[in-house]
């Protein structure tokens, strides 16, 4: 149970061009911003959108080769969860579970016993005979989870399932989410923005932005060596581009970074908020990495303050809320920054 | 109270004439109520020419509204789901009998399906069918005139139905045929109900197309309109009669809608 994909799609400003493959048992994460093409991708998948070439290949079958081979979404051994559920309003939340057996030839009594036993595994016993309208964000978002697996699907796809759910739902169902995915047997595609979404549920994650793949690892190697902005913003790291010589790195924006080991030819600085120190004046001793910056915006942060730095190195703060109140740092405010060599990441780009 | 003066309040040049339309359309229905021969509205209703014509009414009415909803939905299926060409061209074709003169629309059904028309012709010369002034007459006739109401009203439905269930459907194994049957049908449902209530109402009040291509025959054409029309110049108490049996109906009939169309207009 694999799937292989290469995936073009031309639409307006959107060129996507990917390239997947999802092991047996394997839950892949598709992270990427709003845009990006990871909605469109996932109907690519699942047969409801044609994409403009490329190839889709379920468990060796292909179903989709441009002129060659068109599988329709309702031939494909799929079950998808949507954003918003999409719990058909007209129907019980048993007849939506059932639907999927319904449409393939199970018999009704059946089909409602096995939806009833998939009701019970995602926590809805007792709610089948309630209409979709009656129901808890959560529990429609269970019962979608419930009507995609009960037909054993060879390939689940989800999109976005716990975005449109408050905090506090979320937590729970992700948990329970996570628990689905460990023991459903075939191939997961989840589509989301939320880093927290893919690095809780996935095995491994790809990072699209504006149509092309630029990251591929396991949730751990994403967080730690992001290669883009947008993956290192959103697992809370500044990243700074530069070329390395020996232990210093001249940053591809300008300035110097004194790094811990050596290494040579174009990599990746990351640097960790917290571990960036903030001084009034330029401070004397042993830290090597210090340049003068400008406190561009300050936000409450938990018990610390977000400090956005400009200056020759961009760089981001994480100062307790105490030693900003000490400092009496204020929006404007001319400080010194200072990471040690060894508090800074390199890698190879 | 000054933000319900401000909401109350008409300003007199919309005022005037705005009280004056709504006198001039409640009058004739208020002289139809005042003098209706209330005494002699039993034996009236008992003739038994009015009779046959409101049984005639209901019957060609309702089988035109059956017609139309086997016919019209799949039409606005068509105009408002498929990718096929020419849909404007298609919809104005369709949408053509709702402006078209009832009398240009018999005129039309004769060329078509008289005696001599294109396709009546053949129908008459080889299977000895004719349609022109029978009971079919009258349904076919009231089909044409009314259908597109109902075209229109299912049309605007599926646009408005959420076409992302259809995709839930298609993940869930169904095709589109099963799709429509179990998701789409049942998700406009009440915009179909709606359209074959104003179809029904359309087609119980035809009168040109009827009187042109069906004729006015008592008990195989004349409908309750025709008769209407015809009892105005001998009976006129009759006519009375029959068309407040007709008022009565075309009230009950926006009593019917009343949830669907006048509420969604005023929150609209």
């Amino acid at each position: 149970m694999t799937l292989a994909a290469h995936v073009v799609v031309q639409r307006g400003s959107l060129h996507l061009d990917v390239d997947l493959t999802v092991a047996d048992g394997e839950v892949l994460a598709v992270l990427g911003p709003n845009g990006a093409g990871k909605s469109t991708l996932l109907r690519v998948l699942a047969g409801l959108l044609p994409p403009d070439g490329g190839r889709v290949a379920l468990d060796g079958d292909t179903v989709w080769d441009e002129g060659r081979a068109h599988v329709p979404a309702h031939d494909r051994s799929l079950g998808m969860v949507f954003q918003d559920h999409l719990l058909f309003p007209h129907l019980s939340v048993t007849e939506n579970v059932a639907f999927g057996l319904r449409t393939r030839g199970v018999r009704r009594a059946e089909a409602r016993s096995a939806a009833d036993g998939w009701l019970d595994r995602v926590g809805l016993v007792g709610l089948g005979d309630r209409r979709p309208g009656e129901l808890s964000g959560g529990q429609a978002q269970r019962a979608a989870l419930a009507r995609a697996l009960v037909v054993d699907p060879r390939l689940l796809l989800l999109d976005e399932p716990l975005s449109a759910l408050d905090a506090r739902t979320r937590l729970t169902v992700r948990a329970e989410l996570r628990r689905h995915l460990a023991e459903f047997p075939g191939s997961a595609v989840l589509v989301s923005h939320d880093p927290v979404d893919a690095m809780a549920l996935a095995d491994r994650v790809v990072v699209v932005e504006e149509g092309r793949v630029v990251q591929t690892g396991t949730p751990a190697e994403v967080a730690r060596r992001p290669r883009t902005d947008y993956v290192a913003r959103l697992v809370g790291l500044v990243l700074l581009p530069g070329a390395a010589t020996g232990t210093s790195v001249a940053l591809d924006g300008g300035g110097v970074v004194s790094i811990g080991e050596e290494t040579t030819g174009p990599v990746f600085v990351a640097v960790r908020p917290a571990s960036v120190a903030l001084y009034l004046e330029r401070p004397t001793g042993s830290p090597r990495n210090v340049w003068p910056v400008r406190l561009v915006a300050a936000t409450p942060h938990g018990s610390e303050v977000r400090c956005d730095l400009a200056g020759e190195v961009p760089l981001t703060a994480d100062v307790t809320a105490t030693s900003f109140a000490e400092l009496g740092l204020a929006p404007g405010a001319q400080v010194w920054a200072s990471v040690k060599a060894a508090d800074v990441t390199v890698y190879t780009r | 109270m000054r933000r319900a003066r401000r909401d109350g309040g008409v300003p007199l040049p919309l005022l005037v004439p705005a009280v004056l339309g709504i006198a001039f359309l409640v009058l004739p229905l208020l002289g139809l109520v005042v003098r209706a021969p209330w005494s002699s509205i039993g034996p009236q209703l008992a003739q038994q020419e009015v009779g046959s014509a409101l049984r005639l009414s209901l019957f060609s009415a309702s089988l035109a509204t059956v017609l139309s909803l086997l016919l019209g939905v799949p039409i606005a299926w068509v105009l408002a789901r498929s990718r096929i060409r020419g849909r404007s061209v298609l919809r104005a074709l369709v949408t053509v009998p709702l402006v078209l003169p009832p009398v240009v629309g018999g005129v039309a059904l004769f060329l078509a399906i008289g005696r001599t028309g294109i396709l009546g012709r053949p129908l008459y010369e080889h299977l000895g069918v004719t349609i022109p002034f029978t009971t079919t007459a009258v349904v076919v006739a009231e089909t044409f005139v009314a259908m597109p109401f109902l075209v229109i009203s299912v049309e605007g439905a599926l646009r408005a139905a959420d076409a992302r269930f259809e995709d839930a459907a298609a993940t869930l194994g169904a095709d589109r045929w099963t799709t429509f049957r179990r998701v789409t049908l049942p998700l406009v449902a009440p915009g179909v109900a709606a359209g074959a209530v104003l179809c029904w109402a359309r087609a119980l009040g035809e009168f040109g197309a009827t009187i042109t291509f069906a004729g006015n025959f008592p008990g195989t054409t004349q409908t309750m309109p025709l008769a209407v029309y015809l009892a105005l110049q001998r009976d006129p108490e009759a006519a009375i009669v029959l068309s407040l049996v007709l008022l009565a109906v075309s009230l009950g009939t926006l009593l019917l809608l009343r949830d669907r169309w006048l509420s969604r207009s005023t929150v609209g």
